[in-house]
C-alpha cells in the first residue's frame, strides 16, 4: 500500500487515524482529530506550546496510553501497549540508581532476556554515546547529559524500530543540549530509524527533522507543516538554517494563536518557550 | 603520604601534622576520635549503676539485693559465658524472635507492596489495620494461648502480631515514593508484571523494607521477654523469672545486661541492611 514499503525493514511507519482524547473528569477534549502519517525511517519534530497535547500523543504513540476515539498503527498494527520495538525517553533521564550505567542500559536485553549476551552490545552503545570510561560509574554521580546519554544507550539497545522523544533535552545546558542533538540526528539516522521528538524548541526541530509538525492548542491537534531540506551534519550559523529557523517561527505564530489572542489569555502564554 | 608533602607546611605545628598525615597513625586518631562521645556515655551509664549498686549495697535494709551492682553482675555473666550457659539462655529466645520477624516479612512485605500499588487495597484496609495496630501485642496473649498448642507457637503469633505493622506501612509508604516514570520506561522496554516486582520495585523499597524490619525489631524485642514470662522454660524472659524465683539477683542483672546486648546486636544488624539496600547516594 504505501510507496515507502521498501524503504526499510528497520525502521517504522506509523499511521495516527483521526486520534481524539478526552481526560476522564475533563470538559473539552485535549487532543482532537489529530490525524498524520510518517514514513518510515523519516524524522519529525512535534512543536507547540505547553500544555497542547504532545506528550499526550507521543504516549498514544508508545502505546502507554489510549486514545479515547480513533487509533494509531505502526507498521499497519493497531498500537495497544508498549513494545521493545519502539522507544520513549523522557525529559527526565530515570534511571534506576541502584543499576550502574552498564545494567540500566542493559535493562531491556535483561528483560527480553537476553541478559548474558548483552555485555558486549551494551559497552558498544557506551562507546557510541561517549559514555566509554564510565561502564561501571554509579548513574547518580553523572551529569545530567551524561544521564541522558545512558537513557539513549538503554532506548537503542533493544534494537528498536522507532524512538519517541519527549523534550529529552530541554533540562540540559546549551552546549551539551547541541551535542546530544547532532549525535541523536546522526545515530537515527546511521541506523534508519524512525524519529518522533517532541520539543518546544525551534532551533531544535530544525536541528533534528526531516519534517515539522505543528500542534494548536485548545483543541490539540496538528495545523501547519514545514519540511526541512538540509543536509547532515547541519551547521546552526547557516544562511538556510536560520531562515528555515525564522520561516517555521513565524509559521508558528500564526498558527497556534487563536487561544492566546483572545483577551482573557493574556499574559497567561509562555512566550519564552516558543523563543528559541 | 610521603614526608615531602608536608614540608611545604613549616609551621610550628608541622612535626604534629606530618605525624598525623601519616596513614595509619591518622585512621587511629580519628578512630578516637569518632568513640570519645559514645565510650563517655557508657562510662556515665556504668558510673550511674555502680553508684545505684553501692547505694543498695551499702543499706542494711536492702543489702540482700547487692547482686544488682555492676561487680556481682558481670562476675555472673563471666560465669554464664564461661560455662556454656549463655547460649542456652539466649538461643530459644532468638530462635523464637527469628522465626516471628521470618513469618513478619514473609506476610508483611506483599501486603505491604500491594497496599502501596494497588489504591483499592490502601483503601480498603486503612480502617482496619489502624484499628489492628493500635492493639497491644499482649492484649493477644490469652487468645494466642487459646489458639496454639504449644506455647512457642504462642509466643511467635504474638511476636508476628507485634512485628508486621512497621513492616507493612514502611513498605507501602516505599512503594508509594517510587517514581511513576520508573515504572512506565521499564514498561516501555518490555517488564512483565514479575520482572517489575523483582528489577524494580524490591530493589526500590529494600531500605524501606529494611526500615520496617528495623522498627518491628524493637518492637519484637520488647514484647519478647513478658511474652516468654509465661509457659515456657527457656529464653531471656523465663531466666530472669527464674533468677528472681531463686534470689539470684546477680544472674537476674547479668540476663539484663544480655537482652540489652543482644537488641543493640539486632539493631546494628538491621542498620548495616539498611544501608547495604539504600541507593541513594550520601552527599
Ligand atoms: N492524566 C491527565 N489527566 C487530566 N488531564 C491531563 C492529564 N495529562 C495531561 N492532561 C492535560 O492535557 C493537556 C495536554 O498535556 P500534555 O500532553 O502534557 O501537553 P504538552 O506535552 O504539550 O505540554 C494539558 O492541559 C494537561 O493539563
Ligand atoms: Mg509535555
Amino acid at each position: 500500500m504505501s510507496s515507502h514499503r521498501e524503504s526499510s525493514a528497520m525502521s517504522a511507519r506509523i499511521a495516527i487515524d483521526y486520534v481524539t482524547h478526552t481526560f476522564r473528569g475533563q470538559p473539552t477534549a485535549t487532543l482532537e482529530d489529530v490525524d498524520a502519517t510518517i514514513q518510515a525511517g523519516e524524522k519529525i519534530a512535534l512543536i507547540g506550546r505547553s500544555g497542547c497535547g504532545k506528550s499526550t500523543l507521543l504516549h498514544m504513540l508508545a502505546g502507554l496510553m489510549l486514545p479515547s476515539q480513533g487509533c494509531v498503527r505502526i507498521d499497519g498494527r493497531r498500537v495497544t501497549k508498549p513494545s521493545a520495538k519502539w522507544n520513549m525517553m523522557f525529559q527526565k533521564p530515570s534511571l534506576y540508581p541502584w543499576m550502574n550505567v552498564r545494567q540500566n542500559a542493559a535493562l531491556g536485553l535483561v528483560f527480553a532476556g537476553q541478559g548474558r549476551s548483552a555485555n558486549t552490545r551494551v559497552d558498544a552503545l557506551l562507546d557510541l554515546v561517549g559514555l566509554g570510561d564510565n561502564k561501571d560509574a554509579n548513574v547518580q554521580q553523572l551529569s545530567g547529559g551524561q544521564q541522558q546519554r545512558v537513557a539513549l544507550a538503554r532506548s537503542l539497545a533493544t534494537e528498536p524500530d522507532l524512538l519517541l522523544l519527549d523534550e529529552p533535552f530541554s533540562a540540559l545546558d546549551a552546549f551539551t543540549r547541541s551535542a546530544l542533538q547532532d549525535e541523536v540526528a546522526h545515530i537515527t539516522r546511521q541506523r534508519d530509524l524512525t524519529l518522533v521528538i517532541v520539543t518546544h524548541d525551534i532551533e531544535e526541530a530544525v536541528a533534528m527533522a526531516d519534517r515539522v509538525l505543528i500542534m494548536s492548542r485548545n483543541p490539540g491537534t496538528i495545523v501547519g507543516e514545514l519540511r526541512v531540506d538540509l543536509p547532515f551534519p547541519r551547521d546552526r550559523n547557516r544562511a538556510e538554517f536560520t531562515k528555515l529557523r525564522e520561516h517555521l517561527m513565524n509559521k508558528f505564530r500564526d498558527s497556534g494563536d487563536a487561544h492566546a489572542a483572545k483577551p482573557e489569555n493574556i499574559g497567561k502564554d509562555d512566550a519564552s518557550q516558543a523563543a528559541a | 603520604m610521603s614526608i615531602g608533602e608536608a614540608t611545604s607546611e613549616q609551621t610550628p605545628d608541622s612535626t604534629r601534622m606530618r605525624w598525623r598525615r601519616s596513614g595509619g597513625a591518622a585512621l587511629v586518631v580519628r578512630g578516637l576520635h569518632r568513640a570519645v562521645y559514645p565510650l563517655l556515655g557508657v562510662a556515665v551509664l556504668l558510673a550511674l549503676w555502680w553508684y545505684g549498686g553501692h547505694l543498695i549495697a551499702s543499706d542494711p535494709a536492702t543489702e540482700s539485693f547487692a547482686g544488682f551492682g555492676p561487680g556481682p553482675t558481670f562476675a555472673s555473666l563471666a560465669d554464664l559465658i564461661r560455662s556454656g550457659q549463655l547460649w542456652g539462655i539466649a538461643y530459644p529466645s532468638l530462635h523464637r524472635i527469628g522465626l516471628g520477624l521470618l513469618w513478619a516479612t514473609v506476610l508483611g512485605v506483599p501486603i505491604g507492596v500491594s497496599i502501596g500499588y494497588f489504591r483499592v487495597a490502601q483503601e480498603t484496609t486503612h480502617i482496619p489495620f489502624q484499628f489492628l495496630r493500635m492493639i497491644s501485642p499482649l492484649a493477644w496473649m490469652p487468645i494466642a494461648v487459646l489458639a496454639f498448642a504449644s506455647w512457642d507457637g504462642a509466643i511467635v503469633f504474638l511476636i508476628i502480631v507485634a512485628a508486621i505493622w512497621p513492616i507493612i506501612f514502611s513498605t507501602a509508604h516505599g512503594v508509594k515514593r517510587i517514581d511513576p516514570l520508573w515504572f512506565r520506561v521499564a514498561r516501555n522496554l518490555g517488564a512483565g508484571g514479575g520482572q517489575m516486582l523483582r528489577r524494580i520495585i524490591l530493589p526500590a523499597i529494600g531500605q524501606d523494607v529494611f526500615a520496617g524490619i528495623r522498627l518491628a525489631v524493637g518492637v519484637a524485642w520488647i514484647v519478647l521477654v513478658p511474652a516468654e514470662y509465661l509457659g515456657v522454660t527457656s529464653g531471656l524472659g523465663y531466666a530472669i523469672n527464674d533468677a528472681r524465683d531463686t534470689l539470684a539477683y546477680n544472674d537476674l542483672a547479668a540476663i539484663v545486661v544480655v537482652i540489652g546486648v543482644l537488641g543493640y546486636a539486632l539493631d546494628r544488624i538491621c542498620l548495616f541492611l539498611i544501608q547495604h539496600f539504600s541507593w541513594r547516594v550520601e552527599l
